[in-house]
C-alpha cells in the first residue's frame, strides 16, 4: 500500500491531505474532511448518491480514488451556497424536488454541469442527464421541474449580467 | 465495497508508464477511466498490486483527422467523443455509440481506449470498431505497432494486448461520402450493458449500392462478432427491406449469445434480426442524407 | 382547488406550503446515521455465507485478528454466553442473530469484525475463513411441504414441517355455494416476486455504550424508535439494558418504505459489541447486503377466482395463498394479522360472499417480509382482485371500465361492511373512475386501440379502481408484540406564541416538519413556520409506533388535532380571563378569540400564550400543552382510479409507459404538493416492479442478481411521466377527516400496468402476464401467438 500527499481544492478552498492509495475520493470526503453532504447509497457505482464535481465534471466519487483528485477542483454541495443559495437549491425546495434528502446532493451536483453545458435542457434530455441518479422517492417529476426551474433563473441571470 | 491495497503510480511519459508495468510484473494494471477496474476492485474481483493511471501523461486525448483516419486518443473520454462536432456531424454511430454508454457521470471518466482494452464483449465500442473497419496502434517497449480490430480479440475477456503493452491510438478509416451509420442498443435499463446491440456503417455508390458494409455486434458471443455474411449479402445491392430481413437472419445465426438474466439466447438472436433492419435503416437514411 | 381555511400566512390545511426540512437538505447538512461520528468509534463489518443451506463446521478468525487494528471478532457462540444469539421477530417469531451452527440463507450474517476503521474492517471479513458443509436448500416453496422436505426450523419445539401458520378469512361454505351455483366462474393464478424495497440509504446504526452511566444510545436507521427501544429492554434486559438507559434516535432517513422497520441482526450485533467493548461502534451495510440479507416484500403464490353471473354482477371472491417467508416469520404485521391486511381483497366491489386462506411457509431464503409500501400486503390483494376483475371482463367481453361501473360500492352504502370483516369509512369510487376516464380522454383511446390493431400495431390501456386500507390501528385488535397501535402527540406553546410539538411517528421523507406543523396551525392559528416539529428521539418524543403503512396522519396526525383541541380549551378559559367574559361568550377563529358582538375585544393565541407564564387565572396551572394518545376507531380507506396507456414494441417485446393518469382520494388533504410529491415515488415504485424489478434465486438458493447491475431500480427514463388528480371524500370518524396516502399509488400502479399489457394482447387470446413484464417475457408471448420476429 502507498501513501500519497494529494494537493487539491475543495469548494475552492486548497487542502492537502496524505491518503492510502485505496482510500476513495467519497471517503475522504466524508471521513477525513467532514464533507458528509456527499452520500453512499450503492457499491457498484449505479445510485449516483455520491456525484461530485471533479474539475467541473461530475463524477461518481466512489469510483475515483482520493488520489487521483490530485491537482484537481473539487465541488461538493457544501460549496454550493455562496452569498444566497444556488438556483439549484432554490429550485428543489420551490418545486418539491426532494423527500428524503438523500440523493439530493448527488443530484444537484449532477445537474450543475447538466446546466452548464446544456442551459435550455428539454424535459427529456433532462431525464437522460440525471439517468445516472437513482431516486426512491419523487419519482422524478419535481425533480425534473426543480432543474427547470433552475435553468430559468440562471439564464435569467445571465440576461441581467449582460 | 472496500477495495484491496495496492500501489499506486502516475506516471508523466508514456515510457515511464510502460516501465513501470514490466518492472511490477503482470499484477500490475493500468488505470485510466477505471470505471471497469475501480468497480471490479471494490468487489475484490480484481486485485491488482500496482496500478498505473496514464491519465497524467499528455497527448493521449484528441480528436482528428489526417492522413485519410480519423485518429483518437485511447484516454479520450466518452463524453469528449459526445461533445465534438466533427463526430456529431461525420460519425454519428460513435455519437450514437458513446451516449448508450452506461450514464452520463460514467461518461465523464471512462475511456475510449478502456472500453476496447478491457476486452468485455459487453462493451459498446467493440462492435462499432469493427463496423467502421477500424484498427488500434499498441505502444510497448519495443515501438508501435498496429492490429486490425478484427484481430484485437483473440478470445473472451482476451485482447491482443501483451503485458506492458498501452493502447494510445484508434484509428479509423475517413469513410467516403455518402455514408452513414448507427448504434442501436437493447438495455433493461440506463446504465446496462446492451441485451444485444448493433452497430451498422454503411456507405453508398453513385449508383445508390451498398459500397461498403460493416456491422458489429455486441453482447451475443464470447467476442465481439463481425456479422460477415450479413455484410457480403448486402455489398453490391441496392438497399431494400427484404435484404435487410435476410441479413438479420444470418446474423442472428453467427451470434453465439448464452442464456441469462438479460434473456435467452433465441431472445437475443431474435433481437439481432430486428436490430440489423432499424439500424440499416438508419445507416441508409444517413447515407442518403436524410438523419 | 382546495378551500383553506386558514390565511397563507398560518399555513393550515390545504396549504401547498414548501417544507421546512428542506433547508438542511439542500445545503447537504442532513444528519443521516452515516454522517454520525463519535470519539473513538469503531467500525463494523459482517462476514456473510456464500450458501444457502449449510453447517458451520468452524470459524477460524486468526488472520483476522492478526490485521493492526481489528479488535474483535464477534460469532454466535459469543453472542450463546449472553444468550443474544437469537431474538424474536416483529411476529412472534425467532430469528438468528448470529448462528452458532447453522446458516440458513446466503449472505446470512456469520460473524462480525470489529476495526478502528472501515477498510480495516473489510480486510478484516476477508480474513476470516469458515468451513461449511453444505446442505441442499429448500427454495422452491411448493417443495417446502414435501414428505423428504429438510426440516428447516428444528429449533422450534414441536415443529415437525416447514409450515409455519393457516390463516383464513370468510365464509368457505357460503361462499363455495355461490361458486357452484354461478353463471361465470374465472381463476387465474398469479405470483408476485419478491422485491426489495431499496431506499437510497441502506440500513445502519451507531452504537454506543456509556459504562459510567450504564446508557446505551442508539443512532438507527428505524421507522419505530419506541418500539425497538422496548423489544431491546424485553430481549436485553438480563445484559443489563433497561428501558430508561436506553436512547433511540432516528436521525434523518434516507427513505425507509418499511424496509427500515425490523431490528436487522447487524443492529444487535453492533450494539453487543458496544456493550461489551465500551466504545461507539457503526455499523453501515453495503448496498449488495442490503439487496441480499435485509427483509425482502410481496412473495405470495396466489390462486385467485372470481363467481358472477353472465351479465357481469361479481357475487363472490376466493384467493388460496403459499407464502414464502424465508426462514422465519419476520413480517413486520400486527400480531392477530400474520397476513397483514390481505382481507381486504374484495376491494371496490360489492361482492355478495367471500373466502380467503393463506398458508406460510419456511424457506432458505432471508426472513421477511417488510410492509413495502403497501400498508401490509394491500398490494398483494388489490393485485389479486384487479387483474381478476380484468380476467372477468375479457371472458365476459366487457369492457373493464364497465364492469367496474357495474359493481363498485356505491357512495350511499358507506359505512361499509365488506364481506371479509372490514368497515370502510368512506368512497366515491365512480366518481374518481369518472375524473380518471375524463382526464386521459378515456373513449377516444380506445378507438384509436381498434385503428392500431387493426394495423398489427400492440397498445393497451390498463385500470384499476383500487381501495386501501390504512391507519393501523383500534387497539382492539391491533398490536405489535402486543404494543397497542396507537400514536401520539405532544405540543408545548412557548411564552412567545411558538411551539414545539414532538410524535411517536418518524418521517423518512415524507414532510412531517411541514404537515404536522400544518395539522397544529389549523387548529390553534399559530402560522406553521413557527411550529417546531421533532420526531425520532425515544428520550424525547411521546411513545408511539412509529410511520410505516401510511399511518402517521391517520394516527399521529389526528393526535396532534385533539391536543390541539386540549390546547385550545385552556386558551379559552386564558382568554376568558382576560377578556372578563365567560367562555360561552367566545368566539374562535384560528389565531384568536373575540368576545360575541364586539370583535374589537379580542385576544390572539400568542396573547394567551405569554398571558399562560404571566397572567394565568388563579388556581390554574401555568403553561400551555398537552398531550394525547390516539386509538384510532377505524382504519381508514384511501382509494383512487388509475389508468395507464402502453404501447408495445413487437420487434423487441419493451413495453412503453405512454401515459400514467392517477386519481387518488385521500379524503382532506393536509398539504396538497406534498400528497402530490408522495403519489408521484409511490407510483415509481408500483412501476418498478411492474416491469424491473424481482428478486431471483437459482436453485442452491444463490441469488442472482443482488446488486444495483442486475437488480433494475428505474432511472427517469424509465420512469414515465406522471399525471395526478384527485377527488376528496373526508373520513367520517378521523378528526380532520383524513386519510393516509402514499402508499395508495405502489399499491394501484402494478395492475393498472398489468391490465394495460394484457389489454394490449388480449386479442391473441393472453389472459395473465405474471410482473415484472420484461421485454424477454413479451417476447416469450408474441413468439407463442406467432409474431416475434
Amino acid at each position: 500500500m502507498s501513501k500519497h500527499t494529494i494537493s487539491f481544492t475543495l469548494n475552492g478552498d486548497s487542502v492537502t491531505q496524505e491518503v492510502d492509495s485505496r482510500l476513495l475520493l467519497v471517503h475522504l470526503l466524508r471521513d477525513d474532511l467532514q464533507k458528509t453532504g456527499t452520500h453512499i447509497g450503492c457499491d457498484t457505482s449505479n445510485c449516483g448518491a455520491c456525484t461530485v464535481l471533479l474539475d467541473s465534471r461530475s463524477v461518481k466519487s466512489c469510483t475515483v480514488f482520493a488520489a487521483q483528485a490530485n491537482g484537481k477542483a473539487v465541488e461538493t454541495i457544501e460549496g454550493m451556497e455562496q452569498d444566497a443559495l444556488h438556483p439549484l437549491q432554490e429550485g428543489f425546495h420551490e418545486e418539491h424536488g426532494l423527500q428524503c434528502g438523500f440523493c439530493t446532493p448527488g443530484m444537484i451536483m449532477r445537474a450543475k454541469e447538466l446546466l452548464k453545458k446544456n442551459p435550455n435542457p428539454t424535459e427529456e434530455e433532462i431525464r437522460w442527464g440525471i439517468s445516472g441518479n437513482l431516486c426512491r422517492c419523487t419519482g422524478y417529476v419535481n425533480i425534473i421541474k426543480a432543474i427547470q426551474y433552475a435553468a430559468n433563473k440562471l439564464n435569467e441571470q445571465q440576461k441581467e449580467a449582460a | 465495497m472496500i477495495p484491496p491495497s495496492f500501489d499506486y503510480a502516475t506516471p508523466q511519459s508514456l515510457s515511464e508508464a510502460i516501465a513501470l508495468l514490466h518492472q511490477h510484473g503482470s499484477e500490475a494494471k493500468v488505470l485510466a477511466g477505471g470505471h471497469s477496474l475501480i468497480p471490479a476492485m471494490r468487489l475484490r474481483f480484481a486485485e491488482p498490486s500496482h496500478l498505473i493511471d496514464i491519465s497524467g501523461i499528455a497527448g493521449l486525448s484528441y480528436i482528428r483527422e489526417s492522413g485519410g483516419f480519423l485518429r483518437i486518443g485511447a484516454m479520450t473520454r466518452e463524453v469528449e467523443l459526445e461533445d465534438s462536432e466533427l463526430i456529431q456531424s461525420n460519425y454519428p454511430i460513435l455519437l450514437d455509440t458513446a451516449k448508450m454508454i452506461a450514464d452520463p457521470q460514467v461518461r465523464n471518466l471512462a475511456t475510449l481506449g478502456g472500453n476496447l482494452a478491457h476486452g468485455d464483449p459487453a462493451n459498446d465500442h467493440p462492435a462499432t470498431m469493427l463496423a467502421l473497419r477500424a484498427q488500434v496502434e499498441i505502444t510497448g517497449q519495443g515501438g508501435k505497432r498496429t492490429v486490425p480490430i478484427d484481430d484485437f480479440f483473440p478470445d473472451f475477456f482476451t485482447t491482443v494486448l501483451e503485458h506492458g503493452e498501452i493502447l494510445t491510438e484508434i484509428q479509423i478509416p475517413i469513410p467516403p461520402s455518402n455514408s452513414g451509420g448507427t448504434y442501436l442498443k437493447i438495455e433493461r435499463k440506463v446504465g446496462d450493458y446492451a441485451v444485444a446491440a448493433v452497430a451498422a456503417q454503411v456507405s453508398l455508390g453513385a449508383d445508390g449500392t451498398f459500397q461498403q458494409v460493416g456491422l458489429g455486434l455486441t453482447n451475443v458471443g464470447p467476442v465481439p462478432i463481425r456479422a460477415v455474411r450479413s455484410e457480403d449479402s448486402l455489398r453490391g445491392q441496392r438497399p431494400d427491406e427484404a435484404l435487410y430481413a435476410q441479413a438479420g437472419q444470418l446474423a442472428s445465426e453467427d451470434a453465439d449469445p448464452g442464456d441469462d438474466l438479460r434473456g435467452s439466447a433465441d431472445y437475443k438472436r431474435s433481437l439481432i434480426r430486428e436490430l440489423i433492419k432499424r439500424a440499416l435503416r438508419r445507416a441508409v437514411d444517413h447515407a442518403q442524407g436524410r438523419s | 382547488m382546495i378551500q383553506c381555511k386558514t390565511s397563507k400566512e398560518i399555513g393550515g390545511m390545504g396549504h401547498s406550503l414548501k417544507r421546512k426540512e428542506d433547508a438542511r437538505f439542500i445545503r447537504g447538512q442532513g444528519k443521516y446515521t452515516d454522517d454520525v461520528n463519535l470519539p473513538g468509534m469503531l467500525y463494523m463489518a459482517i462476514v456473510r455465507s456464500p450458501y444457502a443451506y449449510a453447517k458451520i463446521k468452524s470459524i477460524n478468525s486468526e488472520a483476522a485478528l492478526e490485521l493492526p487494528g481489528v479488535l474483535a471478532v464477534i460469532t454466535g457462540k459469543d453472542l450463546e454466553q449472553y444468550n443474544l444469539h437469537w431474538m424474536p421477530t416483529l411476529m412472534s417469531d425467532t430469528q438468528m442473530v448470529l448462528p452458532t451452527d447453522t446458516v440458513m440463507y446466503q449472505s446470512q450474517e456469520v460473524a462480525a469484525v470489529i476495526a478502528t476503521d472501515r477498510y480495516t474492517a473489510a480486510d478484516g471479513v476477508e480474513a476470516v475463513t469458515v468451513e461449511y458443509e453444505q446442505m441442499k436448500p429448500v427454495i422452491d416453496p411448493h417443495k417446502a411441504l414435501d414428505e423428504d422436505a429438510p426440516l428447516l426450523r428444528p429449533d422450534k419445539e414441536g415443529k415437525t414441517d416447514n409450515h409455519i401458520w393457516h390463516w383464513e378469512a370468510g365464509n368457505r361454505k357460503s361462499t363455495a355455494e355461490i361458486f357452484e351455483n354461478a353463471d361465470v366462474v374465472v381463476s387465474q393464478k398469479m405470483y408476485l416476486p419478491r422485491i426489495h424495497v431499496c431506499s437510497i440509504e441502506t440500513c445502519g446504526c451507531v452504537a454506543s455504550f456509556d459504562k459510567a452511566e450504564g446508557k446505551l444510545t442508539v443512532w438507527m436507521t428505524t421507522q419505530a424508535p419506541h418500539a425497538v427501544r422496548t423489544v431491546l429492554a424485553l430481549v436485553a434486559g438480563h445484559v443489563g439494558l433497561s428501558e430508561e438507559k436506553i436512547r433511540i434516535i432516528s436521525p434523518d432517513i434516507g427513505g425507509g418504505f418499511g424496509g427500515k422497520v425490523p431490528v436487522y441482526p447487524g443492529y444487535v450485533i453492533a450494539i453487543a459489541a458496544s456493550v461489551l467493548i465500551g466504545k461507539p461502534v457503526k455499523w453501515i451495510e453495503d448496498r449488495s447486503e442490503n439487496l441480499q440479507a435485509d427483509s425482502f416484500a410481496r412473495d405470495y403464490h396466489m390462486d385467485v377466482e372470481m363467481a358472477a353471473t353472465k351479465e357481469g354482477k361479481m357475487q363472490g371472491l376466493r384467493i388460496k395463498t403459499l407464502a414464502d417467508y424465508g426462514y422465519t416469520d419476520a413480517a413486520a404485521n400486527p400480531s392477530k394479522y400474520p397476513a397483514g391486511l390481505f382481507s381486504i381483497c374484495t376491494g371496490s366491489y360489492n361482492f355478495q360472499d367471500a373466502f380467503t386462506e393463506m398458508d406460510a411457509v419456511y424457506t432458505n431464503k432471508p426472513p421477511g417480509g417488510v410492509a413495502y409500501r403497501c400498508s401490509f400486503r394491500v398490494t398483494e390483494a388489490v393485485h389479486a382482485v384487479e387483474r381478476i376483475t380484468d380476467v372477468l371482463a375479457q371472458e365476459l367481453k366487457m369492457d373493464p371500465v364497465e364492469l367496474r361501473m357495474k359493481n363498485f360500492i356505491q357512495p350511499e352504502q358507506f359505512p361499509y361492511n365488506s364481506p371479509l370483516g372490514w368497515e370502510y369509512d368512506s368512497g366515491n369510487y365512480p366518481a374518481a373512475l369518472e375524473l380518471a376516464l375524463e382526464r386521459i380522454g378515456y373513449d377516444d383511446l380506445r378507438k384509436e386501440q381498434v385503428e392500431k390493431r387493426a394495423r398489427g400495431e400492440l397498445m393497451g390501456i390498463g385500470v384499476c379502481s383500487f381501495t386501501e386500507i390504512v391507519g393501523a390501528g383500534p387497539s382492539k385488535d391491533f398490536d405489535i408484540l402486543g404494543i397497542k397501535m396507537f400514536d401520539s402527540c405532544e405540543i408545548r406553546i412557548h411564552p412567545t406564541g411558538k411551539a414545539i410539538a414532538r410524535f411517536g411517528t418518524k418521517s423518512q421523507g415524507q414532510g412531517h416538519e411541514t404537515t404536522y406543523a400544518q395539522i397544529i396551525a389549523e387548529q390553534l392559528g399559530i402560522p406553521a413556520l413557527h411550529i417546531q416539529v421533532e420526531e425520532g428521539d425515544t428520550d424525547t418524543a411521546p411513545y408511539g409506533l412509529g410511520t410505516y403503512a401510511s399511518r402517521s396522519t391517520p394516527t399521529a396526525g389526528a393526535a396532534a388535532a385533539k391536543a390541539s383541541y386540549k390546547i385550545l380549551d385552556k386558551a379559552r378559559k386564558i382568554a376568558a380571563h382576560l377578556l372578563e367574559v365567560d367562555e360561552e361568550d367566545l368566539e374562535w377563529e384560528p389565531g384568536k378569540f373575540w368576545v360575541k358582538g364586539s370583535p374589537e375585544k379580542s385576544k390572539t393565541i400568542q396573547d394567551i400564550a405569554f398571558a399562560a407564564y404571566t397572567n394565568h387565572p388563579q388556581g390554574m396551572e401555568a403553561g400551555l400543552e398537552a398531550t394525547h394518545y390516539y386509538d384510532p376507531p377505524n382504519l381508514t380507506f384511501p382509494f383512487g382510479s388509475y389508468i395507464c396507456v402502453v404501447d408495445i414494441d413487437k420487434g423487441t417485446g419493451q413495453v412503453k409507459v405512454r401515459r400514467f393518469m392517477a386519481i387518488d382520494d385521500c379524503g382532506n388533504i393536509i398539504n396538497p404538493m406534498i400528497v402530490e410529491g408522495q403519489i408521484h415515488g409511490g407510483l415509481a415504485q408500483g412501476i418498478a416492479p411492474a416491469l424491473y424489478e424481482e428478486m431471483i434465486y437459482d436453485d442452491d438458493g444463490n441469488i442472482l442478481n443482488g446488486t444495483f447491475m442486475d437488480y433494475l431500480v428505474p432511472t427517469a427514463v424509465e420512469i414515465p411521466h406522471l399525471e395526478t388528480g384527485h377527488t376528496i371524500t373526508p373520513s367520517p370518524h378521523h378528526p380532520l377527516g383524513a386519510k393516509g396516502v402514499a402508499e395508495s399509488p405502489t399499491v394501484g400502479a402494478p395492475p393498472a400496468i398489468a391490465n394495460a399489457v394484457v389489454d394490449a394482447l388480449s386479442h391473441l387470446g393472453v389472459k395473465h402476464v405474471d410482473i415484472p413484464i420484461t421485454p424477454f417475457k413479451v417476447w416469450q408471448i408474441l413468439q407463442e401467438k406467432g409474431l416475434a420476429t
